[in-house]
């Protein structure tokens, strides 16, 4: 009896002691804009970020009356995981474009952007992709849109001019093949979705109807898609950076394993690596279906509920303010993700000016809630692409793109 | 109730103990037992899993891997099957070439074995981390493994790029380059018996071989300790029946050896099924998902997808399936001839020594 009742209560301990680590605290006031203590997780590309980052959430933090303190997370998606299951979600953070119809979806995320004073001033194709059932949700912090990344050495050594720029796939394939040489792939990019459907919104083709209820994976345009891409292949044009031995296209490119790579304007990254090696960005080709590129973004996120999300909204208006994103802009070279600063940000930096021009006809990759396991999915079917069969891809794709669509809609 | 010298003794053993109890309860129990709740509850990872957001869903979440067809069955069954080779291919030669090093410096005319003994534990004492970082590159594409075997005149893979089974690569020297129709379809877990006959990636292998450079030395340790509590008379009575070091090493160092052979052999099953630093830093199950495992596939589906009740489920049928293994394991290896091993000459013998030391006291 005596030791049961004393097991008892030790489990009764035990339990209130766990529930109580479980709950979270915080005694702020509701609602006030000064005195806040905020927390900012943002996933950092290096200490630039960073410190520019610091300094600015210092500087609003100054003239309002509140402290930032700025932690660079190594592995963003989970501590924020982490951080919203033990009740204490950081107060404002870095949300990326891929994971925000899963924190959408399960309420993670306070809708606060539909009601900033610039929510006008974005681009409309950065506020659909944050757009959570008709709810412009959090407003975007930056954009990176997919261009063709052209080695200018290899180039003019080829004989090649800004005229032969190619503008479609046969001016893709031509330049691509004369580029090719024993040792140099004339093209490179990763066989994954984030490439490949670029391809596939060149033909025309989608994964999403308009009205968000039906999946068009399985469609000739497509499948046009893939086959170019196998094309290139065939022809030896193109290798994957696997093939070439390298961790990335960009890494192809900065060694001279390939003469063209389909990035974004993160390529300055190989500056560090491969100082000497000289290139430009230009338009991706347009394909059957007209121009297409992939835009990629991520939004000022700010969990839903919180004491402190007056303040944070406040942040964010100071942050995606033109002045300031155009301070990130030249610290660690993001395009702003509004338009009139991206223009400002177009003319300053006119090695760049391609990736801002061809936002005005970018898509969001697919991100409804749920995708990303689809989409990894996909991407390991991708794998067997070469020598494989597109149509079975695009057929599997169908299927389980439309299950998780239909499991997303009916949340 | 009489209060004898011993009355109370109970109570105070409770409260020695109770600290223990607290730190298990809190750090070990509560957190299993939330476990399970999670993994029959639709949590989204939304503040406390006990808060009024979160409803039971019955076993909806076990019958997500287990019964309905869709992407979640065919994951966990890819990841069960990737593992599934993984463990048949680690466990054995891990095990045996542990065994091997430990018998190697355990002789007494090695010289220099400290400096061996130091050399074959070196990669446990390593971090997981830092080999597995150190083996991506020898094995890239142009990397040592592949000059060394271009010296040979051998072509190697592009190693971690590579999604091909090699049971698929292997039947292909004989022509068949697609599933035959009998193994097309079918097969538990939503993949084909095909896909199930897949064998270890080439990606997989390169896994299989980190794992038994890593692991071999711990083990090689157990085994030392277990050959060194093997009494040097023993060996000598084998040398004097006259035993070559074949016979004596099967029929006496390795059935002595059997308690420390289960221990490894489960140390090892256990270990392997819970494979996660090298998939989480080869890229997530990259090339193909040949190296998606059960253990990262429930930390994606949990920190990723914000699907915390399916996660759970599936950190609970992994732990389903390391109990039943190690079950049969034990099953396996248990002492099948106790007592029967005695031959009726001693036998009989015993009998008459009995009989006579009864004689004799009454």
């Amino acid at each position: 009896m005596n030791t049961k009742k004393l097991g008892a209560g030790l489990a009764a301990v035990a339990l209130v002691a766990g529930l109580a680590a479980c709950s979270s605290g915080g005694t702020d006031t509701p609602g006030a804009t000064t005195g806040q203590k905020l927390t900012m997780l943002i996933g950092s590309s290096g200490d630039a970020e960073t410190s520019a980052v610091q300094a600015a959430a210092d500087e609003w933090a100054k003239s309002s009356g509140n402290t930032v303190e700025v932690v660079a997370a190594s592995d963003l998606t989970q501590q924020l995981s982490q951080g919203f299951a033990g009740g204490t979600p950081p107060d404002i953070f870095y949300m990326g474009w891929d994971q925000f119809g899963t924190y959408a979806q399960n309420k993670y995320l306070d809708p606060y952007a539909k009601d900033l004073s610039n929510a006008g001033d974005f681009y409309k194709s950065l506020k659909d992709t944050f757009t959570y059932k008709d709810t412009f949700t959090c407003a975007p912090k930056d954009f990176s849109t997919l261009g063709l990344i052209i080695n200018t050495d290899m180039w003019k050594a080829a004989g090649l001019t800004d005229a032969d720029i190619p503008t479609d796939w046969a001016g893709l394939e031509s330049v691509a093949k004369k580029l090719t040489t024993d040792k140099v792939a004339g093209l490179s990019f990763g066989l994954e979705y984030a490439r490949v459907g670029v391809f596939m919104s060149q033909a025309g083709g989608s994964l999403v109807s308009a009205d968000g209820k039906t999946v068009t994976a399985d469609t000739p345009e497509n499948l046009a898609g893939l086959k170019e891409v196998q094309k290139l292949h065939d022809d030896g044009v193109l290798k994957f950076p696997s093939e070439i031995n390298s961790g990335w296209s960009g890494e192809a490119l900065g060694k001279g394993a390939a003469a063209m790579v389909i990035e974004g304007p993160w390529i300055k990254g190989i500056k560090g690596d491969f100082p000497d090696t000289h290139y430009q960005a230009v338009e991706l080709p347009a394909g059957p279906g007209g121009q297409a590129t992939f835009t990629f973004t991520n939004c000022w996120g700010i969990p839903t509920g919180a004491k402190t999300s007056a303040a944070a909204v406040d942040l964010v208006k100071f942050l995606t303010s033109d002045a300031q994103q155009l301070k990130f802009a030249d610290a660690f070279g993001v395009i702003p993700s509004t338009e009139s600063a991206a223009k400002e940000y177009a003319t300053k930096y006119p090695e760049n000016a391609s990736f801002v021009k061809s936002n005005d006809y970018a898509v969001s990759p697919v991100n409804f809630a749920g995708s990303a396991t689809v989409i990894t999915d996909f991407n390991a079917q991708l794998a067997t692409l070469i020598g494989g069969n597109a149509k079975a891809i695009l057929a599997s794709l169908q299927t389980t793109l439309q299950a998780a669509l239909d499991e997303a809609n009916s949340k | 109730m009489a209060k004898g010298i011993r009355g109370g003794e109970a109570g105070r053993g409770w409260l020695f103990i109770s600290p223990a109890l607290v730190i298990i309860g809190l750090f070990l129990v509560l957190p299993i037992l939330l476990a399970v709740w999670v993994s029959f509850s639709d949590w989204n990872g939304l503040g406390s899993p006990l808060s009024g957001n979160t409803s039971f869903v019955g076993t909806k979440n076990y019958e997500k891997l287990l019964v309905d067809p869709g992407l979640s069955q065919r994951d966990f069954g890819t990841s069960i099957r990737n593992n599934f080779y993984y463990v048949i291919l680690v466990v054995p030669l891990q095990t045996a070439l542990a065994l091997f090093l430990a018998v190697q410096v355990n002789r007494r005319i090695l010289k220099a074995r400290g400096f061996f003994r130091t050399a074959f534990y070196f990669p446990s004492v390593t971090s997981s981390i830092a080999i597995t970082g150190i083996f991506i590159f020898l094995f890239s594409a142009s990397g040592a493994i592949n000059a060394l075997l271009g010296w040979l005149g051998i072509n190697g893979p592009n190693w971690l790029a590579d999604p091909r089974g090699i049971f698929h690569n292997f039947v292909e020297l004989f022509g068949v380059h697609s599933a035959p129709t009998a193994l097309a379809a079918g097969g538990p877990l939503g993949i084909s018996w095909w896909e199930w006959l897949a064998g270890p990636s080439v990606a997989m292998c390169m896994l299989i071989v980190l794992a038994i450079f890593t692991t071999s030395g711990t083990f090689m340790l157990i085994f030392l300790a277990g050959l060194q509590s093997i009494g040097a008379e023993i060996d000598e009575a084998a040398l004097m029946d006259g035993t070559g070091p074949f016979r004596k090493f099967f029929s006496i160092t390795l059935p002595m050896l059997k308690p420390t052979l289960f221990t490894v052999i489960t140390l090892g099953l256990i270990g392997t099924w819970q494979l996660f630093d090298q998939v989480y830093l080869t890229g997530g199950g990259a090339p193909g998902k040949t190296l998606l495992t059960p253990a990262y596939l429930s930390y994606e589906t949990s920190f990723k997808g914000l699907n915390w009740g399916q996660g759970a489920a599936m950190a609970f049928l992994l732990f389903l399936l390391i109990v039943a293994l190690t079950l049969l394991q034990r099953y396996i290896l248990r002492d099948r001839h106790k007592g029967e091993k005695l031959d009726k000459e001693m036998q009989r013998q015993i009998a008459l020594h009995a009989s006579v030391t009864k004689g004799g006291t009454s």
